[in-house]
């Protein structure tokens, strides 16, 4: 991955250098200018706005806005919901992979579509799923009812719906992965007397270990930002089903614009970490793969 | 240890790779499983090791059904084609690989894995990159690190897929003459397969030759060089010159010529095709080939020579046929090998007469 990215660093020097292949100087500003221009008001601008927002009142609101009870509900419950819906995407997600990219089976390329249905399903068209099935109107909902299992409306529809959206992130980091490296490694392994569980842990996971982190953390960051699905199926009980996404909406719509910002800014930094973190992954496989070559 | 086969079959969807291949590797010997790609000879390594389970049929491990053993108590080494190291050990824990997943009531003692190790480390004479992860060696080290790492079980056979196919043509000689001189030291029963003719003749005591997923041909090199039992083995073992025509006596007709030939016919289908008049098609190597510019000689066909290649002791001449000579069934083009004294005389366009020294005859199972 970054040896290709090198590569093509000193192609791009050498297509400069060049005069024959050189762009005009006009051109090269001009180009720069318009990407620049783009990311300072798309994505810089909002950024500094939540912070500038969340802070305008001074560091005690901010503050008093994070320990109010309703907001520390809406992070307990969001940190809660990843906890669950992230190690479970990580295990269905690696073996989804490993059936897709080891075996050959029937039905393959359907398998393969459908993982990646969630990402072509709106997500407000997920929430309404979920409460036609198990909703007081839905398939499930009298026999639910009669035996007081709540999902709708209650934390454990907030976490189906998560596990729903985000499904695809560790399973599509994987196949591709995965495909490339074959099975001779794990055939390897197997022929010299390891079980299948020790070819797994000594030889598939170290080999695949960025990658599923990768998946990992853009799982958590769509698990904790999700707005769409868990909205529908939520309720928005104050304190009780509000995750964080949603605490910041109901919170904007009262014009308590300070708390409002303040909560978003959490998720701000989430979305920082997680770049620094993919980034980090980034360089650390990439360094892995320079070797390789 | 001895490997047999019964009767196997192994089918990939519609696909035929392997049709009843029986076969018998006795203890000790280096054989070579050698045929074109899509032969069936890499199925039928894998269907040994255990990697692909056969159709039908039964593969026998000293004296017992292996069939239903799994690939993990076969005790086979098996070499992959490229390599299969792992990429996150180094090369020392790559060889070690095999001792420590062992269950904990047969498994070595740390340093007793360490010195087993390091010895076939020094056996291949890489110890001193054991630290080394296996992108940083080159394709001749990383052959050698997959082959004492499949040694390093101590497995009862060897199985080695086209080892030196992803090698470039200098290391792969090297490791041909290596690896013959480590079985000559080892003599554990070993099977490797292979594409190239020239690897398979020089380095296995026997040679397995696979065509269609069948077996074409048994034998010790020379036996299988000398007396090819069919077309399809005349032809793939090097150049050949083929001829199809009817037996007349002692002679061959082709076309317009007679050709003297070898006296026997190959391959007559149960015994129910009469000699005389029988279509049949003869094969004559490169150096089997005489050129005589003599054009009143009573036998041989007529050709021109279209080039000489004049380099090192022997002088390759390729010739193509007269005008016409192909529609009455003789071969287009000759290729001849000869003594490069022989060839002063030629010159390009150059007719002469070619005559077969030996002229081996099949059946034409085609006509």
């Amino acid at each position: 991955m970054s040896a290709g990215v090198l590569h093509g660093r000193a192609l791009a020097r050498r297509f400069e250098a060049n005069p024959a292949t050189r762009e005009p100087i006009w051109m090269k500003r001009l180009i720069l200018t318009i990407a620049l221009a783009f990311f300072v008001l798309f994505l810089f601008l909002p950024l500094v706005a939540v912070f500038s927002e969340a802070l305008r009142k001074g560091w005690l609101v901010y503050l008093a806005a994070l320990v109010e009870p309703d907001a520390l509900a809406s992070i307990r419950l969001t940190v809660l919901v990843a906890v669950i819906a992230v190690p479970l995407n990580l295990v269905f997600g690696v073996i989804a992979a490993w059936a897709i990219a080891k075996f050959d089976f029937r039905g393959k390329r359907l398998l393969t579509t459908l993982i990646d249905l969630p990402f072509s399903v709106s997500p407000v068209v997920v929430g309404l799923i979920f409460l036609l099935l198990f909703g007081a109107q839905g398939w499930f909902g009298t026999w639910l009812f009669e035996h007081d299992i709540k999902i709708v409306f209650a934390v454990p529809g907030i976490v189906l719906a998560t596990v729903f959206v985000t499904f695809p992130f560790v399973a599509r980091e994987l196949i591709p992965l995965m495909e490339a490296q074959g099975r001779d490694e794990e055939e390897a392994a197997t022929v010299l007397g390891a079980s299948g569980f020790q070819t797994f842990r000594r030889v598939t996971l170290p080999s695949i270990q960025w990658g599923l982190l990768y998946g990992v953390i853009l799982c958590n960051a769509r698990a904790m930002g999700e707005f769409g699905a868990v909205s529908v199926v939520s309720g928005h009980i104050r304190g009780a089903t509000n995750t964080m996404p949603l605490h910041v909406e109901i919170l904007y719509n009262e014009y308590n614009f300070a708390a409002a910002f303040a909560v978003a800014s959490l998720l701000a930094m989430l979305a920082l970490v997680t770049l620094a973190l993919k980034t980090f992954i980034e360089w650390r496989a990439g360094r892995v793969v320079t070797v390789d070559d | 240890m001895s490997i047999q086969v019964e009767n196997i079959s192994k089918s990939f969807g519609a696909f035929a790779a392997l049709q009843g291949v029986s076969l018998d590797f006795p203890t000790g010997e280096l054989v070579a499983l050698l045929g074109p790609s899509g032969c069936g000879k890499t199925t039928l390594l894998r269907v040994i090791a255990g990697l692909e389970t056969a159709d039908a049929g039964r593969v026998i491990l000293d004296g017992e059904d292996a069939s239903d053993t799994h690939v993990r108590e076969r005790q086979v080494g098996f070499v992959f084609q490229h390599y299969a190291l792992f990429r996150h050990l180094t090369v020392f824990e790559n060889v070690a690989f095999g001792l420590r997943v062992r269950p904990r009531r047969n498994r070595p003692s740390a340093d007793e894995i360490s010195r087993r190790v390091h010895r076939l480390l020094d056996l291949v004479q890489l110890d001193p990159l054991a630290d080394r992860f296996p992108p940083q060696l080159s394709g001749g080290q990383r052959q050698r690190i997959a082959l004492v790492r499949a040694l390093a079980v101590e497995p009862r056979v060897l199985l080695l897929d086209e080892p030196f196919g992803a090698l470039d043509a200098q290391v792969r000689k090297e490791l041909r003459r290596w690896l013959r001189r480590l079985h000559d030291e080892l003599h554990v029963t070993s099977i490797f397969v292979t594409h190239d003719q020239e690897e398979a003749l020089e380095v296995a005591d026997r040679v397995v030759l696979m065509n269609r997923g069948r077996v074409e041909q048994v034998g010790t090199p020379a036996q299988i060089y000398e007396h090819p039992a069919t077309p399809f083995v005349y032809g793939f073992l090097g150049a050949v010159n083929c001829f199809r025509g009817r037996v007349e006596g002692t002679h061959v007709r082709v076309g317009e010529a007679r050709l003297p030939h070898d006296g026997q016919v190959d391959g007559q289908v149960d015994g129910q095709v009469d000699i005389e008049g029988a279509a049949v098609v003869g094969f004559a190597r490169p150096h089997d080939l005489a050129v005589v510019t003599d054009l009143a000689a009573a036998n041989g066909v007529d050709a021109i020579v279209s080039r000489v290649h004049a380099f090192g002791a022997s002088v390759r001449v390729e010739l193509d046929s007269l005008e016409g000579a192909a529609d009455r069934g003789e071969p287009a083009h000759y290729e001849v090998v000869m003594p490069r004294e022989r060839a002063v005389s030629l010159i390009d366009g150059q007719r002469v007469r070619l005559v077969p020294a030996h002229l081996r005859v099949f059946a034409d199972q085609a006509a």
